[in-house]
């Protein structure tokens, strides 16, 4: 199959590393001394640093959710993390004064094509900070404002800071502590009043050092009114040992904004992926959170929206592949909070071979509420005879006129749709290719375009050799 | 829940359930076999082992998944223990006025203690079947006993409360249908707590052979206006290949009472098991159900009906375990929740690596009659296998106002539209008894809660 030898070349595009000489680094290992030397190289302001090392102290007084949560995450090892990696402070304004070596790694992951695609502007993160930052001069005119978290808290920190930490609280979990301590590079976003930012805002993230745990923030905040999406695609070369991803994504939704939130993650297979989103949509707004998680070994993730406004609306699509070696634990949180507010969960997941895919999730309509409604449907498909897919939503329904339906299914592809294929002439393989396609066709028909290609292929990468 | 047990009688330190001395006696007074006294004591070092177990009551732990949701207040035994004297008040006639249950068998215990027996036919009897007080059956037929009592592990979270059965549990039922044996009848064996701050401990024990066929009631009740009561109750069904059996039970104890309940069913071989459950009273009961599908094509099909009231908690968790490729099982949980009342579904769909073309159905039904009454719902699905098919749903909801407009447009008051709609909803459990009598009965009963 000629399309399949030229995606096999695609795949290794991301399996490739440069020596690259860290200008700053901290060291391995997390101490109060760490916090220092990262607030000291980015020369933030005193109630950051105290904000980090609060934080330190939740992070290490949290116990590891294992309850509930799979045992693999005790494999761990926090002592032998490089927390911060840098090559310089300032992001490079124009794409020639980005190193050559960075340059020949974000070529290969084809940036500078997605900006010649009128993409409005991009800000590709190389290990901690933003290597290439530029965004198109219109949206600046505009007062859009698309920078890193330091440049964020510094230049604009009445912008920032009245939201910095609010949606996700440093003590929500574990990881978010983690992030609130060591958090390091992202996108902090503003979009004026109005402002309906019609091209998506980019980002891409690398993990390129060994045992470099990566931290982003990312806080996005469209005031009324206006208009943004947001996407992120992820890849990390492979390595020996595993790496941590612990990122923080917060997003707030003035009165009738919209947020739309895309991410596609494809990480090795030994990144630890332990990421908290949230948005909080005010009233009449909309937060929106695409997500695919395609790599890592294993993803905790469960974006939420909290409906804090009358007649906001929340939305997750999810699409989860997990293959040999890999657990995707993925699923959404609903917290509605005012009246008549809506929500809408999607997921689906498919496991092949080994790998294990769990939906979990959350939806909470209390009791002074009314007229609220929330639908979830979550669909697994099982390739492989050792395939396992789990599901665990919980839901609490008080109030008046609330009304939530859940909905979920396990299936395998249907011999009798392979059997027409095979009949039609189609190998089995591409006959599997298709079938399972078909089964997301109707998430992935919601991305722009390059994106639900990219999936596609990425999927269908996944799948090969899976089947015959 | 505490306060009320503390408003009946006036506890006596030596009669607590969680001391040594209590049970010890209990075991002596008891003159059990020591293949059975070994099991109780067994089950007393767990209760012991387990340190949150004390006289002041069972302990929750608030971060087992497996309790997630339920009130985290723990269980108090205090005031608890076990009746002194036998009852010897009349007890209520469940079907009086209705349609009078045709029985095979009956048993009735009043505070755990037996207080009237319908012993089976002859012609039963010369079949082999067997149904015995739990003591006389462990006395006349050991070998049947020690193979199938207390045998089976459930993982559900009520440990500590099957412990505590384990230890105290005598006032039972046991029923052996033999092999090719079919009883159309009802075998049918009451529990009531008839004294304010008895304890409970009630056994069912079913064991049908190949091919046979059993019909079987459990019902559980307050007597006598009794108050406050403790029930922890289990019950095993052991279906053999191609055995149909039939089980209902009804749990409908004062509002003052803890209930604590298990069952456990095991599917052998193209075995046809349905379970009907019906919760209406205690103040917070717990009912865990768990089911195996053992055998290749079992069918099992799950059901259960509750009605919460006032401020009752009912946590219910269902463990559908498919071990045995081709078997089916189905579950319908109904809950309806007025005033301030609450309702827990927790349940879990497990499909092992070997039970390929397993067909499991798991479905949860919320109807929220009040703003103030919250319904928690975690449905689950823990696949392994790909030649599955597996679904779930749940919804919770208010009455339709369009079907209740539609009625009322129809010339009927707003409450008997209402009245209508809501006691639909029950009918889905209740047709399925497949039996006028206990059909009558629920409805009765269920209505009975609306009378306020």
């Amino acid at each position: 199959m000629d399309q399949a030898t030229q995606l096999e070349i695609d795949r290794e595009k991301g399996n490739f590393r440069y020596e690259t000489d860290y200008a700053f680094d901290a060291g391995v290992g997390l101490s109060p001394a760490t916090i220092d030397y990262i607030a000291e190289v980015k020369g933030e302001a005193p109630w950051v640093r105290e904000f980090r090392h609060k934080a330190l102290n939740i992070f290490e007084s949290k116990p590891m959710p294992t309850h509930w949560a799979t045992k693999d995450l005790e494999a761990i090892n926090f002592s032998k993390i490089r927390y911060y990696l840098s090559q310089g402070q300032k992001p490079s304004r124009s794409w020639d004064d980005v190193p050559v070596d960075i340059k020949k790694t974000f070529e290969r992951l084809g940036i500078p094509e997605q900006e010649r695609k009128f993409l409005a502007g991009v800000e590709a993160q190389f290990d901690s900070e933003a290597a290439y930052s530029r965004m198109k001069e219109g949206l600046s005119k505009l007062g859009v404002i698309f920078v890193g978290p330091t440049e964020g808290l510094k230049e604009h920190e009445e912008i920032f800071r009245p939201w910095f930490g609010k949606v996700i609280p440093t003590g929500d979990n574990k990881f978010s502590a983690l992030n609130s301590a060591v958090f390091s590079g992202g996108s902090f976003i503003y979009v004026p009043k109005g402002v309906k930012v019609k091209q998506p805002l980019q980002a891409y993230f690398r993990i390129n050092a060994e045992n470099f745990g990566q931290f982003e923030r990312t806080l996005i905040i469209a005031d009324e009114g206006a208009e943004v999406t947001y996407m992120e695609g992820c890849t990390a070369p492979k390595f020996e040992t595993a790496t941590l991803h612990s990122a923080v994504v917060e997003l707030v939704a003035l009165k009738g904004a919209k947020i739309q939130y895309i991410t596609v993650q494809n990480w090795s297979n030994n990144v630890f992926n332990l990421v908290t989103k949230r948005g909080l949509a005010h009233e009449e707004s909309e937060i929106r959170w695409i997500d695919c998680n395609i790599g890592s070994r294993l993803t905790m993730k469960y974006p939420g929206v909290i409906l804090k406004g009358r007649r906001a609306r929340g939305e997750v699509l999810s699409i989860a592949l997990a293959n040999d070696g890999q657990h995707q634990d993925t699923g959404a949180k609903m917290i509605h909070a005012a009246d008549e507010t809506t929500s809408n969960i999607i997921a689906k997941s498919i496991s092949v071979g080994k790998g294990r895919s769990t939906y979990r999730g959350l939806v909470q309509i209390p009791k002074h509420l009314k007229n609220c409604k929330n639908n979830t449907e979550c669909d697994a498909l099982l390739i492989n005879a050792n395939s396992r897919t789990d599901t665990y939503p919980a839901i609490t329904v008080r109030g008046e006129g609330n009304s939530v339906q859940h909905e979920a299914s396990v299936s395998k592809v249907s011999a009798e749709q392979i059997f027409y294929m095979r009949s039609r002439g189609l190998s089995e393989a591409a006959a599997m290719s298709l079938s399972v396609n078909g089964f997301i066709n109707d998430l992935v028909r919601e991305f722009p375009m390059e994106y639900s290609v990219e999936l596609k292929r990425l999927i269908e990468l996944e799948m090969e050799g899976s089947v015959g | 829940m505490s306060v009320a047990l503390t408003e009946s009688a006036p506890p006596t330190a030596s009669t607590s359930l969680a001391l040594e001395e209590v049970f010890q006696t209990d075991l002596a007074q008891a003159r059990e076999p020591k293949w059975l006294a070994e099991l109780r004591l067994e089950a007393w070092a767990r209760v012991n082992r387990d340190a949150k177990i004390s006289e002041n009551g069972i302990a929750v732990d608030k971060k087992d998944e497996r309790w997630r949701f339920s009130g985290h207040k723990g269980w108090s035994l205090e005031g608890v223990a076990r009746a002194k004297n036998k009852f010897t008040g009349k007890l209520p006639d469940i079907f009086a006025g209705g349609h009078p249950l045709t029985c095979a068998g009956q048993l009735t215990y009043a505070d755990d203690i037996l207080s009237a027996q319908t012993p089976i036919s002859a012609k039963l009897a010369n079949q082999g079947v067997i149904f015995l007080p739990l003591a006389e059956a462990i006395a006349k037929h050991p070998e049947l006993l020690r193979e199938h009592l207390f045998k089976h592990d459930r993982a559900l979270g009520g440990g500590k409360f099957l412990s505590l059965h384990q230890a105290y549990s005598r006032a039972g039922s046991f029923l052996y249908v033999p092999d090719n044996v079919e009883v159309p009848e009802t075998f049918f064996a009451a529990h009531w707590a008839a004294t304010s701050g008895v304890a409970l401990f009630p056994h069912t024990l079913i064991i049908a052979g190949a091919n046979s066929k059993v019909n079987f009631l459990d019902f559980y009740g307050s007597a006598n206006d009794a108050g406050a009561a403790c029930m922890a109750g289990a019950a095993t069904v052991i279906a053999g290949s191609g055995a149909r059996v039939f089980r209902k039970s009804a749990q409908n104890l004062s509002v003052e009472a803890l209930s604590y309940h298990d069952d456990t069913i095991v599917c052998g071989r193209d075995a046809d098991v349905k379970n009907i459950a019906v919760h209406l009273g205690a103040q917070r009961a717990r009912y865990e159900s768990y089911s195996k599908l053992n055998g290749p094509g079992a069918n099992l099909e799950l059901c259960a009906l509750t009605i919460a009231s006032d401020r009752q908690e009912f946590d219910q968790r269902t463990f559908q375990d498919h071990v045995a490729p081709r078997a089916t099982s189905n579950l319908l949980y109904k809950n309806a929740l007025l005033d301030e009342s609450r309702t827990i579904f927790a349940g879990m769909i497990r499909v092992e690596p070997g039970a390929e073309e397993t067909d499991a159905y798991q479905q949860n039904r919320n109807l929220l009659l009040n703003p103030a009454a919250e319904a928690d719902s975690l449905p689950g699905l823990e696949i392994q296998n790909q030649n599955v098919r597996c679904t779930h749903g749940a919804t919770t909801s208010r009455l339709d106002p369009e079907e209740l407009f539609y009625l009322r447009s129809r010339g009927l008051s707003k409450n008997t539209a209402y009245q209508l709609l809501v006691f639909g909803f029950f009918e889905e459990v209740i047709q399925r008894v497949e039996n006028e009598a206990l059909a009558e009965l629920l409805r009765k009963l269920a209505r009975g809660k609306f009378g306020k």
